[in-house]
């Protein structure tokens, strides 16, 4: 890992803490109060805040976990340059299309 | 103290093999001495490394009952399990013959840190002033004594995953460089250690930290190295 790298893993990271805990918290709180799927949707759909806050978490997520995986490639595999880049890089586009996907079905009117 | 140690000794390169040997037992008796006596008492082809005797110069580091250890420091007593003895080369490192490790990585790394001084004056200059308490020379002061033994490189996770790793020494050695304001080649060296494998790939373990014999900190020089280095990229100072 270069400094650049570090530098984003650390931002995000820090970025993702509050975010966490928001989204465990509206967990609990859907469970506990026995919301249904169309209860959840009624709030979320057309919300500009909720979009706000899954689209900044997917984005943190896919670069936070990219970089780390690039690590864990780098440590346990013979992947190396440009080759261990582009499947971390792809891995993270997947992690920001499922993320971004499942953000657009629950927030679009 | 009369008695018997077991002793196991690694012998031949990379594809040797652990020997058994009955090495007497003696009061105040070091690991190096055991293995000073297998050399001359049971096999004179026996390769190890060692010279001064009295933990100064670091060349004596050896994997003892799978810890690395300065070996001239270590007395048999506080570390033979029911008088077992297993001695092996530092690992991390190429096997030359027996209990030698090929030292060259670790020094090649040293230089890839740019762990050497660069003078930023003459000789015809006034010596420059340097106040004890400044806190530049405090942080070099509690990094600098390291004798280059290897056993911090030789207990890093981080080496043993990523063989391009600068590790613990070379890395420590840039953090005192990094604090001494004579030194005029600090963006090379924050440069070199802030590329990939350089100070950002350490996990924090503190193996490091836990075998040092002289009992420094790497981690924490580590630690401080990538503070400075993401400072002087976040000014533009640096590229990675």
């Amino acid at each position: 890992m270069n400094v650049r790298l570090y530098i984003w893993q650390r931002l995000t990271a820090a970025l993702m803490v509050p975010l966490l805990l928001v989204h465990i918290a509206v967990i609990f709180y859907a469970s506990r109060k026995g919301l249904s799927a169309a209860d959840i949707l009624a709030r979320t759909r057309g919300s500009v805040s909720w979009a706000l806050f899954y689209g900044v978490f997917v984005s943190a997520v896919a670069v936070h976990a990219s970089i780390g995986l690039r690590t864990v490639l780098t440590e346990w595999t013979p992947l190396r340059g440009r080759t261990r880049d582009f499947a971390v890089i792809a891995f993270g586009l997947l992690l920001a299309v499922l993320g971004f996907r499942a953000v657009v079905a629950v927030v679009l009117p | 103290m009369a008695g018997t140690l077991e002793v196991s000794l690694w012998r031949g390169g990379a594809d040797g093999r652990y020997v058994g040997y009955e090495v007497p037992m003696r009061d105040s008796q070091t690991v190096l001495d055991v293995v000073t006596w297998v050399q001359r008492n049971a096999d004179a082809t026996l390769s190890y490394r060692f010279a001064c005797r009295v933990g100064m110069c670091g060349s004596c580091a050896m994997t003892v009952n799978g810890r690395p250890r300065w070996t001239c420091r270590t007395h048999v007593s506080k570390v033979a399990s029911d008088g077992k003895l297993k001695v092996g080369p530092l690992e991390n490192l190429p096997v030359i013959k027996d209990l030698a490790a090929d030292m060259r990585p670790f020094f090649e790394k040293w230089q890839q840190a740019q762990g050497r001084f660069a003078p930023s004056k003459t000789r015809t200059d006034p010596i420059e002033r340097i106040s004890p308490d400044s806190p530049a020379r405090l942080a070099a002061n509690a990094a600098i004594e390291c004798i280059n033994c290897g056993v911090c490189y030789a207990a890093c996770d981080t080496v043993r995953w990523n063989p391009d790793y600068l590790g613990p020494a070379a890395l420590n050695r840039a953090w005192t460089l990094v604090n001494d304001v004579r030194d005029a080649a600090n963006v090379e060296r924050l440069t070199a250690v802030a590329a990939d494998s350089g100070c950002h790939a350490c996990h924090s373990h503190q193996s490091c930290q836990e075998h040092c014999p002289v009992a420094l900190n790497p981690t924490a020089s580590i630690a401080g190295l990538k503070r400075k280095t993401a400072q002087a990229y976040l000014r533009g100072e640096i590229k990675p």
